[in-house]
C-alpha cells in the first residue's frame, strides 16, 4: 500500500515538472503541445476512492495552470477525465474492469490504446473548449484537438509501455 | 433531514465533481477578464523557482543568437550617438535621456508562450524593482507586453499575442491611430484594427506605437503592413502587421515605466468625471 501510494506521488511531480518544463515548450508546427500529465490519471490505483482521484486530479490541474498562466483549463479537463475515468474502463476493458482486475502494465495493448484515446479526445477537447472559449473558432477548437491528441496518444502510449517493462 | 444525508452520501462524486468544476471553470472565466485572478497566475515563489532553474540551463543554448542581438543593438545605438540629427529622431531612447520621461529597467524572461490563445510571459524582475501593473514591456526591436500580476521577485506579462491585449498603435508615416489586438492564429502575425479609411495604408509600411496610451512612449516599433482589407461596414481598414520581434525567441527584455503616468491618469480621471 505505502508502496504504491509513494510510486503514485513519484509519478505526481515527475509528470508535472516534465509538463512544465518540456512539454508545454515542444510547439510543433507552431502550436501542438503533448499533454502527458494526463498519464498520471490513466494510471490511477483502481480500487482508491473515486473521490481521492477527483481531488488529486484537480490538484494536478491546477498546478499545471498555475505554471502555464491558463485560469483554470487544465483544472477542468482534468477533472471531467477523472470523472468519466469509470466508463471509459467499463467500455474498454469490460469484464476485467468488473473483477477489479486491471494490471495496466500486463493488459492487452489494444485494450490500452482504446483507453487513452478515448480519455485523451475527452481532455483535449474540454481543455481547448475552455480555452479558446469562443464557439466562433470551433475550426481552431477542433484542429488542436485532433492534431494534440495525436501527439498525446502516442507519447502516453510509449511512456506506459517503456515503464511498465522496465518494472517487470 | 436523513434524505438529505443520504442523497448528499449516494451522489457524493457527483457533487465532488460539480463543485470542483465549478472552481475550475469560475477561474477560466475570470481569466478571461483583463485582469485576472490574484491566485493562478506564474508570479510566484514556486513557479519562479521552477522557471528559474529551467532558465540557467536553457540560456547557454541562446547565447549565440543574443549575443547577435546584442551586437545589432549596439550597432544601432552606436549609430544614433555618431549621427548629428538625434534632436529630430524621436525613437525612444532620445525621449529617455533627454526629458527623463522614462525608467527602463532590464529583465530576464523565465517563460514565454506563444501557442495559447492567452499567453503570458514571466519575467525575473517584480515589487522589489519597483515593477507595478501596467508598465510597459519592450524588446529593442518592438513591444512585447504589459505588466499584468507582479510578486516580490516575478511578474507576468499580458503578451501581445494574446486576445485580451488591446495596444493603441498608428501607421508611422501619418497620424491615423488603431488598436493592435491578435485573432490567435499566428504567432507572427497581429492585426491593426479600427484604421480610418481615409488613412494612406500602403503594404510594407511600418506600424509602431501611438502616443495615446500612457504605457508606451510614442514612436516603438511593432512591425510591417503586409496585407490589408475594409471591415464590413465598410468605414474602417483591419490591417495584418507582421511583427519585428520574433515573439517565439526572447531572452532579456527591457520593462518601461512612464514617470509621468499618475500625472496623465488623474488628469484624464479629472476631465472624464
Amino acid at each position: 500500500m505505502n508502496n504504491v501510494t509513494g510510486l503514485n506521488i513519484a509519478r505526481f511531480i515527475l509528470l508535472l515538472l516534465a509538463q512544465v518544463v518540456i512539454c508545454n515548450h515542444i510547439d510543433f508546427f507552431g502550436y501542438i503541445n503533448p499533454y502527458i500529465y494526463i498519464i498520471f490519471i490513466f494510471l490511477f490505483p483502481i480500487k482508491e476512492e473515486r473521490l481521492m482521484l477527483l481531488l488529486v486530479s484537480f490538484l494536478l490541474g491546477m498546478f499545471v495552470d498555475l505554471f502555464s498562466d491558463s485560469g483554470g483549463v487544465h483544472a477542468a479537463a482534468a477533472v471531467s477525465l477523472a470523472y468519466a475515468r469509470p466508463v471509459l474502463l467499463k467500455s474498454s476493458f469490460g469484464m476485467l474492469y468488473e473483477h477489479q482486475s486491471i494490471k495496466f502494465t500486463t493488459t492487452d495493448i489494444g485494450s490500452l490504446i482504446t483507453y487513452i484515446t478515448l480519455g485523451t479526445v475527452i481532455h483535449h477537447l474540454i481543455l481547448f473548449s475552455l480555452e479558446i472559449f469562443n464557439i466562433s473558432n470551433i475550426l481552431l477548437i477542433l484542429k488542436k484537438t485532433l492534431f494534440s491528441s495525436i501527439f498525446t496518444i502516442l507519447l502516453s502510449l510509449l511512456l506506459i509501455i517503456l515503464f511498465s517493462r522496465n518494472r517487470k | 433531514m436523513q434524505q438529505i444525508f443520504n442523497f448528499v452520501i449516494r451522489n457524493k462524486t457527483f457533487l465532488l465533481f460539480s463543485l470542483l468544476f465549478s472552481i475550475a471553470l469560475a477561474l477560466t472565466i475570470q481569466s478571461h477578464s483583463y485582469h485576472r485572478s490574484k491566485f493562478i497566475n506564474s508570479a510566484n515563489g514556486l513557479t519562479g523557482g521552477v522557471y528559474g532553474t529551467m532558465n540557467s540551463v536553457d540560456q547557454y543554448f541562446n547565447l549565440k543568437i543574443k549575443n547577435d542581438i546584442l551586437a545589432e543593438e549596439n550597432k544601432r545605438l552606436r549609430e544614433q550617438l555618431l549621427n548629428t540629427n538625434i534632436a529630430t529622431d524621436s525613437s525612444f531612447i532620445d525621449s529617455t535621456y533627454s526629458k527623463g520621461k522614462y525608467r527602463i529597467t532590464i529583465a530576464d524572461v523565465y517563460k514565454n508562450s506563444y501557442s495559447l490563445t492567452n499567453n503570458y510571459l514571466t519575467l525575473n524582475k517584480g515589487k522589489n524593482d519597483s515593477i507595478k501593473r501596467d508598465f510597459g514591456v519592450m524588446t529593442s526591436n518592438g513591444i512585447i507586453g504589459i505588466i499584468d500580476n507582479t510578486s516580490k521577485n516575478y511578474s507576468t506579462t499580458l503578451s501581445i499575442l494574446n486576445s485580451k491585449s488591446r495596444i493603441n498603435a498608428k501607421i508611422k508615416s501619418t497620424n491615423h491611430i488603431g488598436s493592435l489586438t491578435w485573432n490567435g492564429e499566428s504567432p507572427i502575425y497581429v492585426q491593426l484594427e479600427d484604421v480610418s479609411q481615409f488613412a494612406p495604408v500602403k503594404v510594407g509600411d511600418t506600424i509602431e506605437t501611438g502616443g495615446e496610451s500612457s504605457i508606451f512612449p510614442k514612436g516603438i516599433g511593432i512591425g510591417t503592413i503586409t496585407s490589408f482589407e475594409s471591415d464590413i461596414s465598410g468605414d474602417t481598414y483591419t490591417i495584418q502587421v507582421k511583427l519585428f520581434n520574433d515573439m517565439t525567441n526572447i531572452g532579456a527584455v527591457y520593462i518601461v515605466e512612464n514617470l509621468n503616468r499618475n500625472e496623465i491618469r488623474s488628469l484624464e480621471n479629472n476631465t472624464n468625471e
